[in-house]
């Protein structure tokens, strides 16, 4: 078995060894329960604390306007049931086409749910995955119960100008959530500046393990919880605590404050000389998403003429963790949502792979995709129809009446 | 990650007769870069229509790229006729199978052997004289009838796992649901469809008050009882017996063996039955 080059971070990330270290005692001696009276569970208690502490200080909130909850989708679902149900007049909700399935999902089905229609606006983006500020801004009615916008998209990086459009909804009353799940830890966030009502957060995308996740819930927004239960978490999520998990929360929002400048230096710049070398080396390459507007770890490039799935495949054997938006590993089939609302064209949407790196990473591994991709690629199009009759001057494939283009 | 065999992991990354040949006898083309796959097979015949030579060039997944090896070991050293009797089937057993999802890879290479033998011997391609159902992946319904009887599909979704009709915009699922039923129908003449159809609210209600008005009145009446429809909630129906029912002891068991029978029967086979206080 080769040595695993992970370059999956948006999918999920390592578990810092430092994170371990600090949960382990909550998997043994420390199994208190920090609702107890007794001391023994009280120190439990005050080390959940600590841990609510460390992961404001890294958002610029208060540790009460936290919530700790099992995963991301829990928190966006969280936030936005929560909204509907403070509002129930109005139903109308904001969002855009290029959301996680955690929000676009949701807010798809939410008649299911709720048991009557809501309108639902889902903003398109440009081509380079961009969002239009005027067009949302049109969007905004006096029906809007919530907007919900992603912070950074996972599969190419690409950020929304979340500042700009909090301020917008909250000059006309409307509740703003955004799913920051990519963005915390990787690029400075801090809430004090921006007047939004709620923000997901998940423990794997930054060094932390499975399971946890938290909302922000902005001093003052109306809530209302989504899982009732006992007392915990001032009776706005019931069950009792992940303590470990939590702890393990709190350890790497710690680390991910004091590794961002590593973050937007270091490993933007190992990502620059990935993404710069694949597009030099391989022709008829293309990158998805804004070159600057981006999270400093991830690049997402189509590679005309070829499928993602083989690519991925075939980088497998080296022991290269990567994605792709292709339709066929996901199991539908039509490439990934983001890539047919950036209008990616048809030639390149199948042959998107995205590889999202982290501190972890070296220049070591870095050349060594570097070296293994491209062949690959040659590899795959040497076996491609379009690939030779497009290199003969002729149009490769005929266009057929897919909804992906 | 799909879980494939070592055959297909084999046929994907030391794939087989890949390229083209100059001067092929036939040449078959199926799918587009739009949908994700595609596939041009080329044969080489001697004089006594004989594949000598197949070879091909694939965009697609791993096993897309698999099943294209396969069929050209497959097919290598058949007559045509032999060949043109290979199926789906043929090819995903040769791998070990495909996964589900992937059976369409399959199909594909099982079209392509079709088109070159059209292209051969100067035939339009049956398979596209159809009418196209689905528009996204540009599949006919002579395709979707093959598919299902030739691999006994059983459900809309194993149609689009084995020829991606459906699997876009889904506009055509309706058809495809008609499409099953009319070939499982001519398959198998003897077992009805009693699956109920979705009926509204208010087609519910509308349908539940005609047999209580035709069946269930006119029978109570004469023991001098009758019957309310009070509510319809999905699949409860709430009803209040009146009259002679209201203090009868067996009323439970009219309620249960003979409205809720009726209703069943003539409504929708779901239905429960009660009694609203």
């Amino acid at each position: 078995m080769n040595p695993v080059i992970y370059m999956d971070n948006n999918a999920t990330t390592r578990v810092a060894p430092e994170v371990v270290e600090a949960m382990l005692p909550y998997y043994s001696d420390l199994y208190g329960n920090p609702s107890s009276m007794h001391s023994f569970g009280g120190q439990v208690g005050r080390a959940v604390r600590e841990a609510r502490e460390k992961i404001a200080a890294l958002l610029g909130a208060q540790p009460d306007e936290l919530i700790f909850t099992s995963c991301g989708t829990e928190s966006d679902s969280t936030a936005i049931h929560s909204a509907l149900q403070s509002f129930p007049g109005k139903r109308h909700i904001v969002t855009t086409r290029v959301e996680h399935p955690a929000v676009k999902n949701l807010c798809e089905n939410l008649d299911k749910l709720t048991g009557h229609k809501h309108r639902i606006t889902q903003l398109p983006v440009n081509s380079d995955g961009t969002l239009d500020l005027a067009l949302y801004e049109e969007s905004l009615g006096d029906e809007t119960a919530i907007v919900s916008a992603m912070w950074a998209n996972n599969e190419t990086g690409v950020i929304f100008p979340i500042r700009e459009m909090a301020e917008m909804a909250k000059s006309r009353g409307i509740l703003f959530h955004t799913d920051a799940v990519q963005a915390v830890g990787k690029i400075p966030i801090d809430l004090a500046q921006i007047p939004l009502d709620f923000l997901s957060l998940s423990g794997h995308k930054l060094h932390a393990p499975k399971g946890i996740g938290a909302l922000y819930v902005r001093k003052g927004t109306p809530y209302v919880p989504f899982i009732i239960g006992g007392h915990q978490e001032h009776g706005r999520r019931g069950g009792t605590e992940n303590v470990a998990a939590i702890i393990g929360l709190g350890k790497a929002c710690e680390m991910a404050a004091r590794q961002m400048q590593d973050e937007n230096t270091r490993v933007k710049a190992l990502r620059d000389r990935l993404e710069d070398g694949l597009l030099a080396r391989i022709p008829s390459s293309l990158l998805n998403g804004h070159k600057t507007l981006r999270l400093p770890n991830t690049t997402n490039i189509s590679f005309e003429y070829v499928e993602g799935e083989a690519i991925l495949l075939h980088l497998d054997r080296f022991g290269i963790c990567a994605s792709s938006g292709s339709a066929c590993t996901s199991g539908s089939l039509e490439p990934s949502h983001v890539m047919r609302a950036m209008g990616v064209p048809f030639t390149a949407a199948h042959g998107s792979i995205r590889l999202s790196l982290s501190v972890y990473n070296t220049e070591a591994e870095v050349d060594f995709v570097l070296e293994k991709l491209p062949p690959v690629i040659a590899q795959l199009r040497e076996m491609s129809p379009f690939w030779q009759s497009e290199h003969r001057g002729k149009t490769g494939g005929s266009p057929c009446r897919c909804s992906c283009s | 990650m799909w879980e494939y065999t070592d055959k297909v992991r084999d046929h994907f990354m030391n794939p087989r007769n890949v390229g083209e040949i100059e001067n092929a006898d036939g040449i078959g083309e199926v799918g587009s870069l739009a949908c994700g796959d595609a596939l041009k097979l080329f044969l080489k015949l001697d004089d006594s229509e004989r594949i000598v030579e197949a070879k091909f060039q694939t965009f697609g997944c791993a096993s897309a790229i698999a099943s294209s090896s396969a069929l050209t070991e497959i097919i290598t050293g058949m007559t045509l006729d032999e060949a043109a009797k290979v199926t789906n089937q043929d090819i995903a057993e040769y791998l070990g199978g495909l996964p589900k999802e992937k059976m369409h890879c399959s199909v594909m290479g099982r079209e392509a052997l079709e088109a070159a033998i059209a292209n051969y011997r100067g035939l339009p391609l049956p398979m596209a004289e159809g009418e196209v159902v689905c528009e996204c992946f540009g599949v006919t319904d002579l395709e979707v009838k093959r598919a299902i009887e030739e691999n006994k599909l059983q459900t809309v979704e194993e149609i689009t796992n084995f020829t991606k009709a459906g699997g876009g915009c889904g506009k055509c699922l309706p058809r495809l649901e008609e499409i099953l039923r009319e070939t499982r129908h001519e398959a198998q003449p003897l077992i009805p469809d009693r699956r109920p159809g979705r009926l509204t609210t208010i087609q519910k209600i509308k349908r539940i008050e005609e047999v209580l008005e035709r069946e269930v009145r006119p029978a109570l009446r004469k023991d001098g009882g009758d019957i309310e429809l009070i509510d319809v909630d999905g699949d409860f129906v709430i009803v209040s017996l009146r009259g002679a029912c209201g203090t009868c002891k067996k009323s439970q068991t009219t309620l249960k063996e003979y409205v809720e029978k009726k209703l069943r029967e003539q409504v929708l086979d779901t239905l429960i039955v009660e009694e609203g206080k």
